[in-house]
């Protein structure tokens, strides 16, 4: 559906890999659309470096979100979906950070939009945004204890007595 | 001292000034059960006297943990899931969700089945913009066009019913088509519909389009620039009324969408009474794609088609699930969970009613998803809310609330 | 406009006397419910569709809607109710004057449907005593409707005496209400 340019592709790579000499941990075109993972350190700049770049343009923050991958070394990590309206280009960057230093670098000052995902992200996976003017609980109630999608909390209310789980297949 | 906002027009009360006396800001708590059915979110906003100083969002009054139950369900039960995001365009939500996993499955459907669907989600997307539309009315004082419009909804509630049996809230459809074809009584429906709802849809514009009353209070009203939209990164009709020509439609065609002729209406200043416009005229729009639609489906030799010929993940027809052992072989294995899926990420998405609807899909191979992430809009624009709101009076506030359309499923899932 | 003297002992309780009083109270109360309607979700959609002119909510009296707890009867819950909601739908209930009826609209009101989930609520009963429940998923107007005509009912036949009997206090202290 995106259209693939392999030469685009490698423009955008080559222009990262220069302006951020070893933060480019991995590309590849998964599907249709081209997955940065860089390292977690400069990854304000590097969304600043793409909003800013004449050519590139990325302008418009499409979504960012969490993930929780419980069997990696790096086991929180963060998507990002760019998206270049004058090119018609769209990408996916995706960073990770250990579970006991949950910390990324707000993306507000660069993005607008990026204050309540963020503060959903923070919601449900525990990831502190640094910088970002109002980091509180956004869906679920202020008190709550937990994050609730990492893979190891439960999603049913644990005390409710009146479903059975065994008749569910829980 | 007050200054005067050039782009609204009207008269802000500054902050504090030197020598003059303290002003009382008081708070108005609107929320979260408000008298205008819009869902259940909550504004607390700082006043003075009439006019709005500021104003703090509370949502989650609704949330229901999709994301999560997502990761506990096979890919065809999440289609029920994806109804309850925006409740008012349900087929819209199903039908790309089925189509984000077409993507990650790689099953191509044919053309007929992409001609029906684009019926379907156009069908979808005037119902959106008919409860948008007839509640900007009814918030403005104006009952009597939502009740003309709503009655409109049932008709298409109906059409609904003949395809997949339910009216609101519609899992309609599979991964990789329909469950059936589309009835006889199914093509009457739709067509005597585009007979009607023009009609009514140009009773509807004569009561408010041109309606003095209607434009002293939309016009100006809740503006908001094409670079602060873009920067909240709205989406849909609401980025379409600030004047910047973004639709996934056009952009990233999708279901064949190329193959129709369509406009695209654009709004200038981003008001409410833009925002009420690009909505009517998308309605007319839509009108005339389906009309295109069943056109060209008309012309097409093959009338029976209405499904994908994937054997491993598209469910048999069921006359042969009771007929043939093959066909209940592969019934079980899809239903059970026994054929493979692959490994990998895709991001589709499809312009909601409210604008680009994505979903984020990471599968590891099993039978449910690793992870799925909704990109969903009103949650996006809504944010925008306090900047749009500041400095209008509270009726006007309200009215700026209900043209963004926020629909309080799709705010919290 | 109605006064209640002070019966003598042994006639407390529904009483014998006030049966086609309490008739023809009954008959204007069920005729007049003025609903609050606390549209969350869904099955909010399916209320404006029993209200509009097709399925026409107002012959039954319902004319009126309210969204001041203070001038309304009938509480009609419908849409999912989040534990993040609770407290509030139990303000609203709490701020509603006597006599009041509670009809839950639609499976997540009743049970929390098919949101068996942390953050859901599972079923309004939970919090505030219900007296008619409507099952679907969104339920169709006709169920509304009879829903509403169950309501009615129930409204027709309520002795007079029913909120100051001690079986319904109980009933509120077991949702911790005064």
């Amino acid at each position: 559906m995106f259209e693939v340019n392999a030469d685009r592709d490698q423009r955008l790579i080559t222009l990262l890999e220069g302006q951020f000499p070893g933060m480019v941990l991995q590309h590849e075109v998964l599907l249709d659309m081209l997955c940065i993972t860089v390292s977690k350190d400069k990854i304000n700049e590097m969304l600043q470096f793409l909003y800013d770049h004449k050519e590139l343009r990325f302008t418009f923050l499409t979504s960012l979100c969490g993930m929780h991958y419980p069997d990696d070394a790096l086991q929180l990590g963060l998507v990002y979906h760019l998206h270049s309206l004058s090119n018609n280009y769209r990408i996916r960057l995706k960073t990770a950070t250990a579970l006991d230093d949950p910390h990324f670098p707000t993306a507000t000052n660069i993005f607008m939009t990026a204050n309540w995902m963020e503060r959903e992200t923070y919601d449900f996976f525990g990831i502190l945004f640094d910088g970002h003017p109002n980091l509180k609980r956004i869906l679920n109630v202020d008190d709550f204890e937990g994050f609730p999608m990492r893979k190891d909390f439960r999603l049913e209310d644990q005390s409710r007595e009146d479903k059975n789980d065994a008749m569910f297949g829980r | 001292m007050q200054q005067k906002d050039e782009i609204r027009d009207i008269w802000t009360p500054a902050d504090y000034a030197e020598g003059e006396a303290i002003r009382e800001y008081n708070t108005l708590n609107l929320g979260p059960t408000h008298p205008a059915t819009h869902g259940v979110f909550q504004n607390v906003m700082t006043m003075d006297g009439e006019f709005v100083v500021d104003a703090y969002q509370t949502i989650g009054y609704i949330h229901r943990a999709f994301e999560k139950l997502a990761e506990r369900r096979p890919f065809y039960q999440i289609t029920p899931i994806t109804d309850r995001m925006n409740y008012c365009s349900a087929p819209l939500n199903n039908m790309g969700w089925h189509m984000t996993v077409e993507k990650l499955l790689g099953i191509k459907v044919p053309k007929r089945v992409d001609y029906l669907r684009v019926i379907i989600m156009e069908l979808a997307r005037i119902g959106d913009h008919n409860i948008c539309n007839s509640v900007i009315g009814v918030d403005s004082g104006a009952l009597t066009g939502f009740i003309y419009l709503f009655q409109q909804r049932e008709k298409i509630y109906e059409i609904y019913e003949e395809i997949c049996g339910s009216r609101l809230t519609t899992n309609m459809g599979r991964i990789g088509g329909f469950e059936r074809n589309f009835s006889p009584i199914a093509w009457a429906k739709i067509k005597t519909f585009l007979d009607e709802y023009p009609l009514v849809l140009k009773e509807f514009e004569r009561l408010l389009v041109r309606n003095r009353i209607f434009m002293d209070r939309t016009i100006k009203v809740g503006p908001i620039s094409a670079e602060r939209a873009l920067n909240y990164g709205f989406t849909g009709p609401n980025l379409r009324a600030a004047g910047v020509d973004y639709d996934v439609r056009v952009m990233n065609p999708y279901s064949s969408y190329e193959d129709f002729e369509f406009s695209i209406p654009l709004g200038s200043s981003g008001d409410t009474y833009d925002r009420f416009m690009v909505r009517q005229e998308e309605m007319w729009q839509s009108l005339s794609i389906i009309r295109q639609a069943i056109d060209k489906l008309e012309q097409m030799p093959d009338k029976e088609t209405y499904t994908a010929d994937y054997s491993d993940y598209v469910l048999p027809f069921k006359e042969k699930v009771y007929n043939s052992m093959e066909a209940l072989i592969y019934h079980f294995k899809i239903v059970m969970g026994e054929t493979p899926i692959p490994k990998g990420e895709v991001y589709h998405c499809v312009e909601g009613a409210n604008g680009e609807l994505g979903f984020y899909l990471v599968s590891d191979g099993g039978r449910q998803p690793f992870r799925l992430h909704f990109r969903r809009p009103c949650f996006i624009y809504y944010q925008a809310y306090p900047e749009m709101a500041k400095g209008s009076m509270l009726s006007d506030a309200v009215l700026t609330m209900s043209s963004m359309n926020v629909i309080a499923g799709e705010l919290d899932a | 406009m109605v006064n209640f003297d002070k019966l003598p002992d042994g006639h407390i309780g529904t009483g014998f006397f006030a049966t086609s009083f309490e008739q023809a109270i009954g008959l204007a109360r069920k005729n007049s419910l003025w609903p609050l309607p606390f549209a969350t979700s869904c099955c909010g959609i399916e209320f404006m569709a029993t209200m509009g002119a097709h399925y026409d909510l107002a012959r039954f009296g319902s004319e009126r809607l309210s969204f001041s707890p203070r001038q309304s009867d009938l509480l009609m819950v419908m849409g999912t109710i989040a534990k993040k909601m609770a407290p509030v739908l139990k303000e609203v209930y709490i701020q509603m004057a006597e006599p009041k009826w509670v009809l839950s609209v639609g499976a997540c009101a009743s049970s929390g449907g098919i949101f068996d989930t942390y953050s859901v609520l599972q079923g309004i009963d939970r919090i505030i005593p219900v007296d008619v429940y409507v099952p679907g998923c969104p339920p169709r107007p006709e169920q509304i409707i009879d829903g509403i005509l169950k309501i009615q009912e129930l409204v027709g036949n309520e002795g007079l005496r029913r909120r100051y009997s001690p079986e319904y206090e109980h009933l509120q202290a077991k949702y911790n209400i005064e």
